[in-house]
């Protein structure tokens, strides 16, 4: 296979009350899962600008994972339904910049859900070792063709 | 007081940036008190010869526009970068590829196989393409080689002040040779000619609470004279580029089109704008939402209309 030996790196960013509670069930309860996954808690999946999406792919992430509380469940009420409609908006532009649409995952996981959690990253980690290494368009050497 | 040297030249650009130092008018001669030009294709007769026959260092002030596109953009920037003391990436080209940059959404070759071969008032049966080199009995012809993408001046060379705007407000033009001549310069890597605030900030439109249903491309719809555009569904760039331009599109009822850059602390302005842009769409399901943003034709050429080079993931990779 093209992609043998190769291992993805994902960031996750997970919300403060559900997601990041639901990984830490998963560890709570020994669930097997990848350990490709780096973890970043963020106090409410609202709180991802799509520019966090955008400097992970640029600075290396192989893909891109955002999880919060499952709609009508949300610590701040409307956080989550700002973050739906922002994946949706961030995917079109993403497609238009050739970036692979499952490359960035928007799931919703909630603190009971560690199952979930653990069921995610395994498939996401299989997608992205699918896919490849992600390479973003790199600064070309200057003073060639550039 | 001995006069400033400065000199001005166009990469890859229109030729915009170059008419917007005319616009400053009967100003014009006052610069001509305070400076010398001493290279400027458009306006004077002195040639590449001239400006490597100067020392280096010997231009106080360069400013240059445009992107960079091919070999022949790079090697004027890396000559005037030589020749002069302080380099302004002058107008959204220069500063993160402007227009020019919409290319980096194409593979070199197929921007080249389109002009030369496949649009439809093209004839070029033999299948010619432009050669870097090409022998003929008196000697060697030579063109520039077309970049694989198009590059902000900040790629290749090192860039002292960043003046966005496509083009630069000619107000905001003077106010910058004012402080250049003045000698009294802000730190260098500064955004100059323009503020720290969003362009909503000096946009008069009367804003309220956005919530947007539907989205309208400028010619659908005739836009309330008073109202925020974004609030009737036109997408303006305002919340997320900056300003100083003195908000004159959307003075003239058009929305932003975001030339002045990334506002202050934004890094980029695409993907910050895809936070704004739909934290107003007003639709709580998953089905509405993408109904209502399946209205934005584009937007990727939309939101980096003149900053994909100078942005995080630069171009649409090769796929």
């Amino acid at each position: 296979m093209e992609n043998a030996g190769f291992e993805p790196r994902i960031i996750g960013f997970l919300c403060n009350w559900c997601s990041y509670a639901g990984a830490d069930l998963a560890g709570v309860a020994r669930l097997q899962y990848p350990p490709n996954v780096r973890i970043i808690r963020v106090m409410c999946s609202g709180r991802v600008d799509p520019q966090f999406v955008f400097k992970a792919l640029a600075d290396g992430a192989d893909g891109v994972l955002v999880a919060g509380c499952h709609p009508g469940d949300c610590h701040y009420a409307d956080g989550n339904y700002k973050t739906m409609r922002r994946f949706q908006l961030m995917k079109k532009v993403l497609a238009q910049l050739g970036v692979e649409e499952d490359r960035v995952r928007l799931e919703w996981i909630s603190a009971a859900e560690g199952s979930a959690f653990a069921r995610v990253i395994q498939e996401f980690t299989e997608r992205l070792r699918q896919l490849g290494p992600f390479k973003p368009g790199r600064r070309l050497a200057a003073g060639g063709e550039g | 007081m001995e006069k400033l040297k400065i000199a001005s030249y166009w990469a890859s650009a229109c030729g915009g940036c170059d008419v917007a130092i005319l616009d400053i008018h009967e100003k014009i001669v006052d610069v001509a008190n305070i400076a010398d030009i001493v290279f400027w294709p458009v306006a004077t007769d002195f040639k590449e010869k001239d400006v490597e026959g100067y020392p280096d260092g010997y231009i106080d002030v360069t400013l240059f526009h445009g992107a960079i596109r091919n070999s022949e953009n790079e090697h004027y920037a890396q000559l005037l970068r030589r020749k002069s003391k302080i380099l302004v990436a002058f107008g959204s080209c220069a500063v993160m590829g402007g227009i020019p940059g919409l290319a980096n959404f194409k593979k070199r070759e197929d921007i080249l196989g389109w002009v030369y071969f496949e649009s439809p008032s093209t004839q070029n049966k033999e299948r010619v393409l432009p050669q870097t080199s090409t022998p003929v009995p008196e000697g060697e012809l030579t063109l520039p080689s077309f970049y694989e993408e198009v590059k902000t001046l900040g790629d290749v060379v090192d860039v002292d002040y960043f003046m966005p705007g496509c083009p630069p407000a000619p107000h905001q033009i003077w106010a910058v040779l004012q402080v250049l001549a003045s000698g009294n310069l802000p730190p260098k890597g500064a955004v100059v000619g323009a503020s720290d605030k969003a362009l909503c900030d000096e946009c008069k439109r009367v804003k309220t609470e956005k919530k947007v249903k539907r989205f309208y491309r400028t010619y659908e719809i005739i836009p309330d004279p008073e109202r925020c555009l974004l609030e009737q569904g036109i997408v303006c760039m305002g919340p997320v580029t900056r300003g100083g331009c003195g908000a004159r599109c959307t003075s003239a009822h058009q929305p932003c089109r975001g030339c002045y850059g990334p506002l202050e602390g934004v890094v980029d302005q695409g993907a910050k704008y895809i936070s704004a842009l739909a934290s107003i769409v007003d639709a709580n399901t998953w089905e509405e939402a993408q109904e209502i943003i399946g209205h934005i034709p584009d937007p990727a050429g939309t939101f980096y209309r003149f900053g994909l080079p100078g942005s995080l993931l630069r171009r649409a990779r090769n796929v």
